[in-house]
Parts: structure tokens; sequence; C-alpha cells
């Protein structure tokens, strides 16, 4: 900031500011009335559940039961292993179908055909059932086991969920490939970089901008989808719930205690996909977009001295 | 003096549509190489076929006396494999009409990229030179800075860094300018001023007419995917020989 040393005549005293204006704001009746009725259904959901024959007592005392805390570990394992077979794999099958050899863009089409194709509930039962065509693995001189001890529920589960989800992945990574500029591509190339080289360093980080998004969409998902991984007799949160439902005669109230827990974990999820965005958000715009505790601190700052409204 | 391009009757065709019919030219070590001409002129795509981004369908292009593109045994061609192709390209510096910087990288990073990942130098050393190219383009003070934060013509400074950085022996520029805001023109075309007097051999693509005059040793004026006149810039510039010439400079000068 400079300061004026030297004094001028009129614009020495500030412009006096032009009288602000008080006009009748324009009433939306219409938000009112939505209120009240949207507080009234809601009121009436209450009454009915408070009315039913629902033991609420028994959602705290089973809240933190160490089979509904262990269930919680194997689904958010679940969860991690399968999004992360899930995102590497799917980064194959993308690459492998954009790339110019014909024979691996055939098979990522053909993986992908059959993997979404189907459901996944019935990919988990083939899995869990393949002892009828394999009885035993064998990998030469590494590993050789029968196919019953070596297919664990675990396994099962883990190869369901991971191997259907790469398929899903793929088309995401293969949307974010392509929406980066072919420019990158070629000033990558006449650096004389690599192929691998230019999609490592240049194109990836790029795509993950739009890969992102989906991909935390993709992760809330398989949380949930976890719940069918009890049809291959893999013990998780639903799993747990269930047979705590069954020993106690809560049966409904572990429901509730389940979907509680899975909101939860969705909530929190939902965070680290907003941190995760904002970091390949970088270069992309001039500003980061702020935190939501540099949120709070702007709004803190402006109760003192309202701002106007941009 | 080498020859550090040469093109022998080079032909580009992009499905059936013929965009070079026949280009003979050379490009001598050390001077500025302007080629101006109409869009659809094919200039841009010879451009691109210096630097392997095209391919020839036909004719002979060498680069520093290496065919382009092929290894020639015997009386048969054999395609270069891609890391063979990379391995050349790492000699050419090109600039971009876009920029085309890493939108991810700032200043710094972008011309740090790809002598750490391609020729494998230490990120110190390549942490120093990158600095003192951005220096060497007056945007020292811009380092740190992502390309979505500085001007065009900034961004097309650093793009030039960029390319230095490999340490080319030709470089390449495909019309540098024309994405830019008029007033941001000079500071670029100072900046290839001065590698010009470092003896940088250029072949740019260009609507820059003062540029070509001034900066320029030879000039070539395609049209229709061939070339129809060529000389010293300041030569053609001013008494054009072909009526075709003739008519573009009226319209651009």
């Amino acid at each position: 900031m400079t300061v004026d040393t030297e004094k001028k005549g009129p614009e020495d005293t500030p412009p006096s500011a032009p009288q602000a204006i008080k006009a009748v704001p324009v009433r939306h009746y219409g938000r009112y009335v939505s209120a009240v009725v949207a507080l009234a259904a809601l009121g009436a959901i209450v009454f009915a559940f408070a009315q039913g024959e629902i033991n609420w007592d028994a959602i705290p005392e089973y809240f933190f039961d160490s089979r509904i805390v262990g269930g919680m570990r194997e689904t958010l394992l679940l969860t991690v292993l399968s999004m992360a077979i899930g995102v590497a794999g799917g980064i194959l099958l993308a690459v492998m179908r954009l790339s110019k050899n014909p024979v691996t863009s055939s098979i990522a089409w053909f993986y992908i055909w059959f993997f979404r194709g189907t459901p996944v509930l019935v990919q988990l039962f083939v899995w869990f059932n393949l002892g009828f065509v394999f009885e035993y693995i064998n990998l030469g001189p590494i590993y050789k086991d029968e196919w019953s001890d070596f297919m664990t529920p675990f396994l099962t589960a883990l190869l369901g969920l991971g191997l259907n989800e790469a398929a899903y992945m793929a088309e995401i990574c293969r949307a974010g490939l392509l929406a980066v500029d072919e420019g990158q591509t070629e000033a990558a190339h006449a650096l004389g970089m690599s192929h691998s080289k230019t999609l490592r360093r240049v194109v990836l980080p790029q795509a993950m901008r739009v890969i992102v998004p989906p991909t935390g969409n993709e992760v809330i998902n398989m949380l949930k989808t976890t719940s069918l991984v009890a049809a291959v007799q893999y013990y998780e949160l639903l799993r747990n719930a269930q047979d705590i439902g069954q020993s106690s005669g809560a049966t409904v109230e572990v429901l509730f205690l389940a979907a509680t827990w899975y909101l939860i974990m969705t909530s929190i999820l939902s965070v680290g996909q907003y941190y995760l965005e904002r970091y390949y958000a970088r270069g992309s715009s001039r500003q980061l977009p702020p935190t939501p505790w540099q949120k709070v601190k702007a709004n803190m700052l402006s109760l003192r001295r309202p701002e106007v409204a941009r | 003096m080498n020859a550090m391009v040469k093109a022998e009757n080079v032909h580009k065709s992009f499905g059936h549509v013929e965009v070079l019919k026949g280009i003979d030219l050379e490009v001598k070590q050390g001077e500025v190489f302007c080629l101006i001409g109409p869009s659809g002129s094919g200039k841009s795509t010879f451009l691109r076929c210096i630097n392997h981004l095209e391919k020839v369908n036909a004719g002979r292009l060498y680069v520093d006396g290496e065919l382009v593109g092929y290894r020639q045994k015997g009386d048969k061609l054999h395609e270069l494999k891609d890391s063979e192709v990379a391995l050349k390209r790492r000699d050419i510096g090109m600039v971009f009409q876009r920029f085309n910087l890493f939108p991810h990288m700032t200043a710094l990073e972008n011309v740090m990229e790809a002598p750490v990942q391609v020729k494998g130098e230490s990120k110190a050393a390549a942490r120093e030179r990158a600095g003192a190219l951005l220096e060497r383009v007056g945007l020292a003070d811009k380092a740190g800075n992502y390309p979505s934060q500085l001007s065009g013509g900034q961004q097309q400074r650093v793009a030039i860094a960029r390319a230095l950085a490999m340490e080319p022996k030709l470089m390449l520029f495909d019309e540098p300018t024309s994405a830019l805001d008029p007033e941001l023109v000079g500071d670029v075309l100072d900046v290839m001023r001065d590698l010009a007097e470092t003896g940088m051999t250029m072949v740019v693509v260009t609507h820059e007419m003062g540029f070509a005059r001034e900066v320029g040793d030879s000039l070539v004026f395609m049209d229709g995917g061939v070339v129809v006149e060529s000389g010293n810039p300041r030569d053609v510039l001013t008494d054009p020989q072909h009526e075709r010439t003739k008519s573009f400079l009226s319209k651009v000068l």
C-alpha cells in the first residue's frame, strides 16, 4: 500500500456512501409450507417406529459388541483390499483397452464384458463353487494344495468383489485417460519420454482428477456390497449382526444398528474423498477450494464483519 | 555447413487427403529457418514430421544426417521402435502453439521433468539448471507457479525453457505466438531472438513476418502442400516472385 503524503483537495474527504437500500424482501411462502409438510411426515415416521414393537435399548447394548466391531474390521479390510484389486486392475485394463495392440485391447474388452455383464452375487457363488472344476491347485514347485483348502471364504470374497470391481474401474479409468488433452502426450513424447513414462508422469496424474470422484462413489458402493459375501460364508458386519439378532431375539434392532455403522463408515469415507479430490485439483484451478476447517474459520471471521454476498 | 534437416520429396497423407505433396528443402546448421503460408498449407504437418509426431508416407527426411523414423538396411527400410524414436526426439526440442505445459507441475517442475525422467539427471542438478533456464527466459520469479497461474506469454516462455532443458541441437516452433494476446507476443519473440543469437538451429512456423525478416536466415513459403518460393526472408518478403506469394503477403503484411 502506498500512502500519499501530499493531501489533495476533494479526494481527501471520502465520498459519502450511497444510502443502503431497505426494501421489503420477497416472501417465499412455498418454503414454509414445504418445511411444515416435511416435518409432519418425519414426525409421522418417527411416531410409527416408536409405536412398533422394537426394543430400542438393544441398539446401544450391542453397539460396541465385540462381534460388531470385529465384523466392521472385516468389512473395512475387505473393502480396502478389493478396492485395491479393483483400482490396480482397472488401470491395467483401461491401459490395455486403449492400447494399439489388438490382442490386449480385445482381452480387456472381453474381461469387462464378462464381469460387468453378470451379477456380482453369481460371481461370488461361482468362485465359491470352483472346487467342482479344480480339485487341486498346483503352481508347480511354488504351491500345491487341495482347492477347498486354498479357496477360503476370505479369498472367495476378495476375488469375487475385487475382480468384479476391476471391470467397473476400468471404464472409469478409461474415461479419465481419454479426458486428458492429446497435446500433453505429444509434449511428453517430444521431450523424448517413453510411452510408460508419459502415462505415469503426465497422463495419469491428470486423469486422476476425473477418476477420483466416481472412484469415491465406488468405494462407498463396495463398502455396502461387502454385505453380500455373507452368502459365501464370510463373516462381516451384517452377518455378525444377524447372528447377534438371532441369538438375542433382537432381529430388527441389529439391522438398524448395522445400518447406523454403515452410515458412519460411508460418511467418514466421503470426507476422505473430499481431501483426495482437493489434492488432485492442484494446478488445475488457480486457488484450491477451502477445506471445511478453512470454511469454518472464514465464517467465524465474517461473523464479526459481515461480508457482502458474492 | 552441414544440413541439420534435409527433406527429399516428402509426402504425407491423412487418409485420402494429401497434405504434403513433395517437399524438398534444407535447413543448415545454426540457421533460423522460417516456414510461412496460409493455414492448411502443410507447414505444421511438415514440422511435426521432423519430430516423428507424424509418419512420412513417401520421400526421405533426414535430421542431422540420420533418416527420420526408419533405418535403412540394404535397399529395405525398417520402422524404428518406439524406444528408438524416443531416443532421437531427445535431441529435438519442440514448442507448441497451445504451449502444452504439464498443468499439474510448477514451472520449475515442468522444466526439470525431462532431464530427470529421460536423461536420469539428479534432481539437484536439474533444479539448478531449470532455475537458470527460467532466468534466461525472464521468469525466475515464477518458478513455483503452476501454468494456470501464468499468462499465455509466460507459459510459452516456460515451454521454451522446458524444451531447452534437454539441450537439443534443433528447435522446432509450431506457431509459438499464434495463441497469444498481441501484447504478449513480443516477450516470446525476444526469447526466440536471444536463442537464435546463441547459434541454435531453429525451424519456425510463424505468421510473424517481422520476426522472419529480422531474425530469419532462410524462408520458405508453402501453399497446398508444396514449396512455392524460398530464399532469403528479406528478398522473399519484399520482392516475391510468384503470384501466390504476392497475394498471400498482400493480405498478411
